[in-house]
């Protein structure tokens, strides 16, 4: 093929030219971020939590009186006897918070009392003896808490159990040797809690850009909540009977006392809807980047079939000449193809520069990952294709052009 | 001429049809995408209370720290100590301390199910400060901060929920099983962002039912519903321990009218943190901020970064739908060179083929802008998908949004004209007369 041509063609229409390669740079930029951070926001829902999702929900459970701490504590202990009668439910136990909740308890943690530079820095979970079967935690090493070891927390104290269970994640970080198990951690406490206990994976409160750093590193203790606040109830409801368990729950609580308030809206969810909430600006994020993606792949594509056949009606008579001097069929087709494929190529060259520099702006900006060069490669491929496939169309229009039109004046 | 050349432009929006429907769901995709997303952004990224958003100030006191505190800045809420020393000193015109709090309340008498609310604990002076409109009533005083008076403002939704909206001021009500006296119930009133109270919170919850003094709150132990951040070693035992602690849960805001008082104010700050070093409670030199409401909500980093990257997104979207239209006008206004020679030979010059042009652009961009109309409409209404639900219903379309899209649309079209226009106007009469 004969490139010389074509470039001295290309020269007479700079214009064009000019604008589909910049058409194609552009949208090889945005399609090139766009499906990064689809990629990386889709990996960020799949992330799992560690506990039972399938089987639990949430009872958001507020006080409407004000009472002792005492008197809070035995309305939980109550409570959670009420909901483990239940015959659809398999286990429940009071939590202060629950994984995906948006924000909640977290303390630094360190390794010793005067050290001022935390370590690392640990969701806080407090529950019952029941909370290791209820969210279906896998206790990896060391033991459950014992029933005798469950204290109470009031209103604004800071108890600190002797106890902890800890997750894998936050064992490693804290003792990196795998001798955690029997050791002490400080949680902004003078006193020692020793981890008596390592689960295999429980993910923390929120799972936001400062939480990522820490991800999976949480902490268990054996405490009931009895602060005016209230309290959240998770229930595991035995295989297949989530929809019964959460529509016997409410009605169990109310009965053994009705001053309480479960909210109508949002007091009780299911773990699927909590995962839908805790994700929902990712999941939009992902379809809004796929929506204007495959669009902007659809536009260019348009523009490149409009102005190929703006350029084939204008040549039509000097396709004539060449078919009248010999050139066939498919010399005329291939003259377009490499045109557009010349023309695709400076683009993508320039577009691939923005796209990483667009990239390593946001990083800047946004808190985002670097952009794997896979990711400008799929996207220089598509849309040499998409170009490719663009120009067939008014590019066999034109080599149906027949060698009599080289006569015709107009 | 107009007349005659935006129907000459019609008429030629049906001679190709294909080219127009490109060219008219390139700019309505465009200008569409903009659109619902900077609905959306305008909703966060907006001014609460504009006539007074130079006049608020939020002080902040570094009790934590160089080793502590938060990469050099103080934190984003005040110690209970430092709070009530800011309240005592008074150096405002208008001060008020503030905390979320969530109470319950029995809206049908002693027999119903308790309901859960929200509300603020604040100053008398949060009213007027922060311009909170009254229906009935009005905010309680000075006097009601410093009696602890057991006071209540509700909002006019609360009131609507427990009093069928009916005038309630001198009437009680009973939140946790406290009663409160009702001084005022306010007119709809909801700052969206909540610059205010933005310590635990998105800053674009729901509006609050009902607002108490702030020193009536502290005596019944009402705790904060928002966020209580601490540093160092944790030892309260109790309510008094926790208090006194380095804990911050307090947004203090004060009142500051002129550049000369803002000075005095930042000045008093830094006396105050001096003191503390010098009385031994802070160990390092003095770090305060001063911060007007939209410096506070920039810091806060109030506006999603969603929201921003979709704004980016959709505009760098439009302009590549621009760049496509402005190569597809070329090839539209070139195709017609042989048309423009007769014109031109038959008298017109080359501003008239240009406004022709560009008048013609502009009926492409209309088309456009009213598609692109039709899918902001079709967009917002499905901007929950891509928002969370208390953003989402930020967005709407208000005719401000209709005149934008369509301005929008026409302008960008008209922009993108330019060239092409001016490549028609270039055509050579003699030329084209000849090869004909």
């Amino acid at each position: 093929m004969h490139i010389k041509p074509i470039l001295a063609a290309m020269r007479r229409h700079r214009a064009g030219t000019v604008l589909i390669a910049l058409q194609i740079a552009l949208t090889l930029a945005v399609v090139c971020n766009a499906l990064f951070i689809i990629q990386q926001r889709l990996a960020h829902l799949s992330e799992s939590t560690g506990i039972d999702e399938a089987n639990l929900f949430v009872i958001h459970n507020q006080w409407a009186t004000a009472s002792s701490a005492q008197q809070f504590d035995a309305q939980i202990q109550a409570d959670v006897a009420v909901l483990r009668q239940l015959p659809a439910v398999r286990d429940a136990s009071p939590f202060n918070s629950y994984p995906l909740r948006g924000g909640g308890w977290d303390d630094f943690i360190t390794l010793a009392p005067e050290q001022i530079k935390p370590t690392t820095d640990a969701a806080v979970y407090l529950g019952d003896e029941h909370a290791i079967d209820t969210l279906g935690l896998k206790l990896v090493a060391g033991r459950n808490f014992r029933s005798d070891e469950v204290g109470r927390i009031g209103l604004r104290q800071d108890v600190l159990p002797p106890v902890v269970i800890v997750t894998r994640e936050l064992a490693d970080r804290l003792y990196p040797d795998g001798s955690a198990l029997g050791k002490p951690l400080y949680a902004m406490n003078p006193a020692p809690s020793t981890i008596i206990g390592i689960v295999d994976r429980l993910q923390r409160q929120s799972v936001s850009s400062w939480d990522k750093a820490y991800a999976y590193q949480s902490l268990l203790w054996p405490l009931r909540e009895a602060d005016p606040q209230g309290v959240f109830y998770i229930v595991r409801a035995k295989p297949g009977q989530l929809a019964t368990a959460m529509r016997e729950a409410p009605k169990a609580l109310y009965a053994q006392s009705r001053m309480r308030i479960i909210d109508p809206k949002d007091g009780e969810l299911s773990f699927a809807q909590i995962r839908a909430r805790a994700y929902d600006s990712d999941r939009g994020m992902a379809i809004l980047m796929g929506i204007i993606s495959a669009v902007l792949l659809a536009i260019t594509a348009a523009g490149i079939v409009g102005l190929t056949s703006f350029w084939v009606g204008q040549r039509r008579k000097q396709i004539g000449i060449r078919r009248a001097l010999g050139a066939t069929r498919h010399d005329i087709l291939s003259y377009f193809l490499t045109e557009n494929l010349l023309i695709g190529v400076i683009g993508v060259a320039i577009g691939a520069v923005l796209a990483i520099g667009i990239n390593l702006w946001m990083v800047t900006q946004f808190e985002m990952a670097r952009l794997s060069l896979a990711y400008v490669l799929i996207g220089v491929i598509v849309l040499l294709l998409l170009g490719q496939g663009a120009v067939l169309a008014p590019a066999v229009r034109a080599s149906n052009v027949p060698p009599v039109e080289a006569t015709r004046s107009v | 001429m107009f007349g005659y050349y935006v129907e000459l432009g019609l008429r030629s929006l049906r001679r190709n049809p294909l080219l127009t429907a490109l060219m008219v769901m390139a700019i309505g995709f465009g200008v569409a995408a903009s659109m619902i997303t900077w609905s959306v952004f305008r909703a966060v990224s907006g001014n609460p209370i504009p006539d007074k958003s130079a006049q608020l100030y939020t002080p902040q006191i570094d009790n934590w720290g160089p080793q502590q505190n938060i990469q050099g800045e103080p934190p984003a809420a005040l110690s209970y100590t430092d709070a009530m020393a800011l309240m005592r000193a008074h150096q405002a015109k208008q001060q008020t301390l503030l905390y979320p709090v969530r109470l319950s309340v029995l809206p049908g008498g002693t027999r119903s199910l308790p309901i859960s609310t929200n509300g603020y604990a604040v100053y008398g002076d949060f009213f007027p400060m922060f311009e909170v409109p009254f229906e009935y009533g009005s905010g309680w005083n000075a006097a009601d901060d410093d009696g602890h008076a057991s006071v209540a403002v509700l909002s006019e939704e609360f009131n609507g929920k427990l009093f069928g909206g009916a005038n309630s001021v001198g009437r009680e009500v009973t939140l946790n099983g406290h009663d409160y006296r009702i001084v005022g119930v306010t007119r709809h009133w909801d700052p969206k962002p909540r610059f205010f109270s933005m310590f635990g919170s998105s800053g674009f919850e729901d509006s609050a039912d009902f607002y108490l003094p702030f020193t009536r709150a502290l005596d019944l132990k009402i705790d904060t519903a928002g966020n209580n951040s601490c540093r160092g070693q944790l030892t309260a035992t109790s309510w008094d321990d926790w208090l006194h602690s380095v804990c911050v849960w307090i947004t203090p805001w004060v009142e500051l009218d002129s550049a000369a008082d803002v000075a005095r104010y930042r000045q008093f700050l830094e006396g105050y943190a001096a003191d503390q070093q010098q009385a031994g409670r802070f160990s390092w030199a003095p770090n305060v901020r001063l911060r007007d409401v939209m410096q506070w909500l920039g810091y806060q980093q109030v506006v999603p970064p969603e929201s921003r990257i979709s704004l980016l997104v959709a505009l760098s979207f439009f302009v590549i739908c621009l760049i496509n239209t402005i190569g597809l006008l070329l090839a539209k206004f070139l195709r017609r060179a042989g048309e423009i020679g007769v014109r031109r030979a038959l008298g017109a010059s080359r501003r008239e083929i240009y406004t022709q042009y560009l008048i013609e652009a502009a009926t492409v961009g209309l088309a456009g802008g009213m598609f692109g109309l039709l899918l902001t409409a079709a967009g917002i209404s499905g901007v929950g998908l891509l928002f969370k639900p208390e953003i989402a219903r930020l967005a709407h379309l208000d005719l401000s949004l209709v005149g934008l899209t369509l301005v929008v649309a026409i302008l960008a079209t008209v922009a993108a004209a330019f060239y092409p226009a001016w490549r028609a106007a270039q055509v050579q009469p003699a030329w084209q007369l000849k090869s004909n």
